[in-house]
């Protein structure tokens, strides 16, 4: 019914997932960390349609609008946490930011 | 009218009231209004106790019980079996003692307005005044005995209080007061350590310390009750019942309803039942028979347990019942000693006389000093059955009260200070009450208790006038020689020395207080038994009984009261005209006496209306067959009145009046009057202001003997007073100070202490507590000095060990599967 089956979307979600996580362990940028965690989100979005359309199921797919609505909440928070950084202190270089060193 | 006696606790609580105001608001209010507070709740509290009279008198003398509200289970320990009640006893004895305190403490309250004007503590002293009424009231109408001990120590107290009011005076004069307050409590506490003994006797030996329970009568033999049983065809049917009784066995069936009158008695029961105290009046027809022994009260249960052979358990010996009644009587006596000032303990009422002059006449003359003869004459089942069982108690009684009257009236003889002579003479008709008691009169004690209260209330304010005068016109003087001299520095010094109250710096007052002068005069023949005045009355009624007891019946104690007080008598006599003569005739002695002005009408009209009833006060209990009383009033009205609350009345002897007794009490008293006029009159004082008997070279060691006033003080002190002393220094510098503080305590203890001390801080507590605490705080310093390292402060750090955390928890969850794999694949 299907030419593709699921394994390549495990494998390219696997891929992106990967990306992310290098991304964000890796970058300095605050926005491309940030960047990064939404790429390991849809990785994880991807995965579960995946699956879900394997399994003829539609529970993945409705998961995935929750993820999709959560994060575009998190994007404004965390955007807006950068603007004001940025305010304070002319820079989004995470590794400035440790004051919180024990 | 039935339900009157639950007006009863209001007698308490107005003065009560009336006290709380004066004592919290007193310095707000006018001088005016606060005296005007302390009249009107001791005025409240007579009028109720004439209401209290009606109902009695209307009652045939059924004695009413009232609970208060509020003081339902006043003293309860369930566990012991403990339960005495807050309970009023509205009798003729307690009526009568509440119509004394009431009236004469009502116009004492009018007096002291005048008499206490301008005195910078004038609330308090009427706050106290109050407050003593509703304790002494507290005393008369009890129904048991811790009831009457409340009052008892309250009344003490108010008196302490009193005595001291002028405590803070100019140096010697306030150490005087508050000494004088001080013996007078130290010496009451002796008495009320014997009231105490009774008390738990009889606790002990009854169960009980009511007096009468609600529904039993005290006198089933009173003359109106019999009366009013024959009339009502009651006796008839009583004996009926008893035979039904009798017949079926059940004798119990037919007991007396209880007579309480309950204040929280709703009005659904009241009018169910008619007359809520209709069962006083069914009382009536059952007798106390009807009770078991153990429902009785204290005097219900001596009458019928004396006698019987019955023995107290005490726990670790036993006692005869009689002889534990006489124990009781005994220790009763004590405190009847102390707190009526009777020998050995009198000794605190002459110095007494350092309180203002109303607390004189209202505390210490007419009512507190009275509480002891009224505790007797409420006990008087015991001191009867005592008397008749063949005990002396009665004449151990009768010998300290005739002692007492015949050496008080002696030493009253050889006073100059106007107060003393009258307090020696309280102490002396208190001899003659508690003598009376003894011999059995208990009717004739009241009797003279009640016109006692009347005429001595009267002295003692005639002498505060004569005070008050003397003070104003001592003032006078000073005024007039300053102005006249100018300022005469020996004048000065010589201001302090007087002494307002010293007759021998007054006389003549007569012509300067006129009506201070009549008043007194009346009181002066009331007191030394002069036809047709109270005091002939009341002293006749008890030199009668005497003569009674003694000629008649061969009793001892009859012949020693007969004998004595008639000696007593014609003393009081004696001294009361060497003070009229003293103060009021003759010249001037003193420029004060000579300006001394007459009081205002504040205090003159107290002392009128004493003085009217110093003259009709004797009329209520008149003998049968006077001569020309005879037929025109009522005899023995107050006898009967009395004989509701008095078993031993209607048992004892009713006596007609006999001339020759009379006679020859009144004989002897005008002789000594016209002795002692002989002697004073016209005369003044001898030369360096001696009494005219200490001048005369036979009477000279006698008038010094009383005025020594016997010495009691200088015994007491060398007996009592210097070995205590002796005592406690010893005590205190020995024992305490050497031996307690220098060797025990300084050497042992505290040097013991300070070893041990030594040994648990420095080894045990610095070492051990404190390095095992401090040990634990560097290793735990240490641990987060070394993890806090942990803590880079880089984000990416923590994301790669979140990542890391990740992979491992990822590797454990597939692990299993790993396995299979590698297990299949191999």
């Amino acid at each position: 019914m299907n030419p593709i089956g699921t394994e390549p979307y495990v494998i390219l979600s696997m891929v992106l997932f990967l990306l992310g996580a290098l991304g964000v362990l890796m970058r300095r940028n605050a926005i491309l960390v940030f960047m990064s965690v939404e790429l390991m989100l849809n990785a994880a979005n991807l995965a579960l349609v995946a699956f879900a359309r394997e399994w003829g199921q539609v529970d993945g797919q409705v998961f995935v609008f929750f993820v999709m609505t959560v994060a575009a909440a998190e994007v404004a928070v965390g955007l807006a946490l950068i603007v004001n950084i940025f305010r304070e202190r002319r820079s989004i270089n995470i590794d400035d930011l440790q004051q919180m060193r024990g | 009218m039935e339900n009157l006696p639950l007006l009863v606790p209001l007698v308490i609580f107005a003065p009560a009231l009336g006290a709380a105001i004066n004592f919290f608001f007193g310095a707000r209010l006018e001088e005016k209004w606060s005296g005007y507070v302390g009249c009107f709740a001791s005025l409240f509290s007579f009028v109720i106790s004439l209401l209290l009279l009606t109902y009695v008198t209307g009652a045939n003398g059924a004695a009413a019980v009232v609970n208060p509200p509020f003081f339902d289970g006043w003293l309860r320990i369930e566990s012991v079996g403990l339960d005495i009640s807050w309970q009023q006893r509205v009798d003729s004895l307690s009526v009568t003692m509440m119509l004394v305190v009431t009236g004469v403490g009502s116009l004492i309250h009018l007096y002291a307005r005048g008499y206490m004007h301008g005195d910078k503590a004038y609330p308090r002293f009427f706050a106290y005044l109050n407050m003593f009424l509703a304790f002494m009231l507290t005393l008369v109408t009890a129904n048991n005995f811790l009831m009457l001990f409340v009052g008892w120590e309250g009344v003490g107290l108010c008196s302490f209080l009193l005595i001291g009011f002028w405590w803070d005076k100019k140096a010697p004069e306030g150490w005087k007061n508050s000494n004088a307050a001080r013996k007078a409590f130290v010496v009451n506490r002796i008495g009320d350590f014997g009231l105490l003994m009774a008390m738990f006797l009889i606790f002990w030996t009854f169960g009980t310390l009511d007096f009468y329970k609600a529904g039993e009568l005290p006198n089933t033999e009173a003359k109106y009750l019999v009366k009013w049983r024959e009339h009502n065809g009651l006796l008839a049917h009583v004996e009926d019942k008893d035979e039904e009784a009798k017949d079926s066995g059940q004798a119990k069936e037919y007991k007396c309803a209880p007579a309480t009158a309950e204040a929280h008695d709703d009005h659904a029961d009241a009018k169910s039942d008619a007359n809520p105290l209709a069962s006083d009046i069914r009382a009536l027809h059952c007798d106390n028979s009807r009770f078991e022994n153990d429902m009785l009260g204290v005097f219900g249960q001596t009458s019928a347990r004396f006698g019987q052979g019955e023995t107290v358990d005490f726990g670790g010996f036993q006692m005869a019942f009689d002889d534990v009644i006489v124990l009781i009587a005994l220790f009763m006596l004590l405190g009847v000693t102390g707190k009526s000032a009777q020998i050995p303990l009198f000794v605190w009422l002459p110095d007494a006389m350092a309180g203002p002059t109303p607390v004189s006449a209202l505390i210490h003359a007419a009512t507190m000093v009275t509480a002891g003869v009224f505790i007797l004459v409420r006990s008087n089942v015991m001191l009867w059955e005592l008397n008749h069982g063949g005990y002396v108690i009665g004449l151990v009684i009768t010998l300290v009260g005739a002692g007492t009257a015949l050496m008080a009236g002696y030493i009253a003889l050889g006073q100059w200070d106007i107060k003393r002579v009258l307090a020696y003479s309280t102490i002396s008709q208190l001899g003659f009450m508690v003598a009376a008691v003894g011999i059995g009169a208990y009717v004739a004690a009241m009797f003279h208790l009640v016109t006692h209260a009347v005429f001595k209330a009267l002295l003692f304010l005639g002498s505060g006038s004569v005070i008050h005068g003397v003070e104003h016109g001592h003032h006078h003087a000073r005024e007039h020689d300053r102005h006249g001299h100018g300022d005469d520095h020996a004048e000065h010094h010589d201001d302090e020395e007087f002494d307002p109250q010293d007759m021998r710096n007054m006389g003549g007052l007569r012509r300067r207080m006129p009506i201070t002068y009549l008043t007194y005069l009346v009181g002066t023949l009331a007191l030394a038994g002069i036809f047709p005045f109270a005091g002939f009355w009341s002293k006749d009624e008890i030199l009668a009984d005497a003569w009674h007891e003694g000629f008649e019946l061969n009793e001892l104690s009859g012949f020693i009261a007969f004998g004595v007080l008639l000696a007593a008598a014609a003393f009081t006599a004696f001294y009361m005209w060497r003070q009229i003569v003293l103060v009021f005739f003759d010249k001037p002695r003193s420029e004060a006496a000579r300006q001394a002005p007459e009081s205002n009408g504040a205090m003159l009209i107290p002392l009128l209306i004493l003085a009217f009833f110093s003259l009709f006060i004797g009329f209520i209990n008149v003998p049968k067959a006077t001569p020309l009383f005879d037929g025109i009033y009522h005899a023995y009205e107050f006898k009967y009145f009395l004989e509701h609350s008095l078993v031993s009345v209607s048992r004892g002897h009713s006596l007609d009046f006999n001339i020759l007794i009379a006679g020859v009490a009144l004989a002897l008293g005008i002789v000594s009057i016209m002795a002692a006029h002989r002697v004073y009159k016209g005369k003044g004082l001898a030369s360096d202001n001696r009494d005219q008997l200490e001048a005369g070279g036979a009477s000279a060691p006698l008038f010094r003997l009383a005025n020594a006033r016997l010495y009691w003080d200088e015994i007491y002190s060398a007996l009592i007073e210097q070995p205590f002393n002796r005592l406690s220094r010893f005590l205190a510098d020995r024992v305490d100070w050497d031996f307690l503080h220098d060797y025990f305590h300084d050497s042992l203890i505290k040097r013991g202490f300070d070893t041990i001390g030594e040994l648990l801080s420095r080894p045990f507590d610095l070492g051990i507590v404190d390095g095992a605490v401090n040990g634990l705080g560097i290793v735990v310093a240490r641990a987060a000095e070394w993890m806090r390292r942990s803590q880079t402060g880089y984000v990416r750090f923590y994301a790669v060990a979140l990542f890391i955390g990740v992979v491992a928890v990822i590797l454990l969850m597939i692990m299993p599967f790993i396995q299979i794999m590698l297990q299949s694949g191999a």
